[in-house]
């Protein structure tokens, strides 16, 4: 069992969030846990009552906000415990999958699955191979610094004025 | 009769059921239009029809079919403008027996941007821009004494070049000519040639772009279907999703907001990116949504009526969702 651990040989950490549902896979990674299946450490769960509760904005803030990998999990398609919330979760969950490259966030930094309650072997599977995924792809590259008139901005402002109508604002106009 | 004049024969006869009718007169300036309220007979000899009605009326709707003084709202509406109309109907978000739509067949609408940009490439400033004339395929502007002319495909806003929907449908009237349906292109350029940078290049962009964003949520406000209003998840304090402070990953977010959530519903009218004072080319997020949706659920946004939109419904079996396995 090669699992690995958050720490990066740089020493730095991977964050990983997974988001659970209740009646299935948060069930699935507790028999894991019961039944002692070496696990990596750096996912840290949270919780929500059926996948159907997870908003993709959910997965968007916590990469925005710095997570290096989502993973979201919840039960198999016809198990909801609720019926059908995994059905809606699956159209929301694909289209953010399927957006997410045109903003340059690499696509399997996210990814989404079913794990039953009783799947403890499946679950260590699944979020083996996703941190080992993430720790192949490294931290998460982060939006940096303030918009704003800081520095930066107020000289490109006055670089912008002297060069008047060629202006480095007004460069996304050809598109 | 011209399309106008049929128009505005449509518009003088239902007036008096209407509490108002909202649709284009000339602007501050000879290069801008601006939405028009006619309110009585006597405002409809300012309405005009050209391609530098740019606006999508409909995003008056939400606030004013709530409104207790207007009960009765017309609209004039390009094909796009139509379809955000549509899709309002399908979501149940407006009252529609309470909409009268007098529809057009539109040719494309005139990009600002775009023709600002050719103006300035040329040594002028915008500003000079005194006149301007549509001539076929030809866009003819007067600016410093003489005349530019520029192919009105390379100043038309980029939406109509891949438009399948010139013309307004299901309205309750309509003036003029039905306009051929005849996208020059498949996809939107800038989106083609966007997709062709790599990953790490995409991002390097959006964090000079997002960095940009004063967000001043003009993007928001203008889009026919962010309906929320004062209850916009961007700028509520609870839930607080987005920080106050203007820094480039909450300016992202808060696009990501909007993308999102228009997801399955926007029609592609580019209002939001036309809005955007600072040009960000935010179309880019909104166009890869689409075609998203267009992909997995074969689902063109505001087309029918009668249609599910596809974030509101679901297949146990879904035609075009490969779940990875694993
Ligand atoms: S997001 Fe932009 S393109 Fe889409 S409906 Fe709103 S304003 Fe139009
Ligand atoms: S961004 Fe979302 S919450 Fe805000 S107005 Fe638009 S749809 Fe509503
Ligand atoms: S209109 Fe442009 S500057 Fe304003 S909030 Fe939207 S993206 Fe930002």
């Amino acid at each position: 069992m090669s699992a690995r651990t958050g720490v990066l040989t740089e020493g730095r950490e991977l964050r990983i969030v997974g988001f659970l549902c209740n009646w299935c896979s948060y069930g699935g990674a507790d028999t894991a846990g019961v039944a002692r299946f070496e696990q990596p450490t750096d996912l840290r769960i949270i919780r929500v009552p059926c996948s159907g509760r997870i908003d993709p904005l959910f997965i968007m803030r916590a990469l925005v906000s710095g997570a290096d990998g989502v993973l979201v999990s919840g039960c198999h398609p016809r198990d909801c415990h609720y019926a059908e919330g995994n059905y809606y979760a699956r159209r929301r969950l694909e289209l953010l999958k399927q957006f997410l490259p045109i903003t340059g966030i690499d696509p399997q930094r996210f990814e989404y699955t079913w794990v039953s309650a009783s799947e403890g072997a499946r679950w260590q599977d699944v979020v083996t191979k996703f941190t080992n995924r993430i720790h192949d792809l490294g931290p998460a590259p982060r939006m940096q610094g303030g918009s704003g008139y800081d520095e930066l901005c107020l000289k490109q402002i006055e670089e912008g004025v002297k060069q008047g109508a060629a202006c480095p604002c007004h460069k996304e106009r050809a598109l | 009769m011209s399309t106008l004049e049929q128009l505005k024969e449509q518009i003088r006869k239902a007036l008096p059921d209407l509490d108002v009718v909202i649709g284009w007169e000339q602007g501050y300036d000879a290069m801008h239009a601006t939405p028009l309220f006619i309110r009585e007979e006597a405002d409809i000899d300012r309405l005009i029809w050209s391609p530098l009605c740019v606006h999508s009326l409909g995003t008056y709707l939400t606030g004013l079919t709530k409104s207790s003084k207007v009960q009765k709202v017309g609209l004039v509406v390009k094909g796009c403008d139509s379809r955000a109309i549509v899709q309002l109907t399908q979501e149940r978000m407006i009252p529609r027996e309470n909409v009268t739509l007098f529809g057009v067949g539109c040719s494309g609408c005139l990009s600002h941007a775009r023709l600002e940009y050719k103006v300035e490439q040329g040594g002028h400033y915008v500003e000079d821009m005194h006149a301007i004339t549509f001539n076929g395929d030809k866009v003819e502007v007067a600016v410093d004494g003489g005349v530019e002319s520029f192919d009105f495909d390379t100043v038309c806003l980029e939406k109509c070049l891949t438009c399948r929907f010139p013309n307004a449908i299901a309205t309750e009237h309509f003036a003029g000519e039905e306009v051929p349906v005849a996208p020059k292109r498949e996809k939107a350029p800038s989106l083609e040639a966007f997709e062709k940078l790599p990953l790490d290049e995409r991002f390097a962009f959006w964090q000079d772009q997002m960095r940009r964003c004063v967000r001043c949520y003009a993007c928001r406000n203008t889009c026919p279907m962010c309906v929320c209003r004062d209850h916009c998840i961007s700028t509520s304090r609870n839930p607080h999703w987005v920080s106050q402070e203007a820094s480039t990953a909450e300016n992202f977010m808060f696009q990501m907001i909007h993308t999102m959530h228009l997801a399955g519903r926007c029609i592609e009218c580019g209002e939001c990116q036309r809005a955007c004072p600072v040009d960000l080319p935010i179309m880019l997020f909104r166009r890869t949504m689409v075609h998203a949706v267009k992909d997995t659920f074969n689902y063109v946004s505001g087309a029918d009526p009668e249609a599910t939109p596809p974030l509101l419904t679901f297949k146990a079996e879904e035609d075009n969702i490969n779940e990875r396995g694993w």
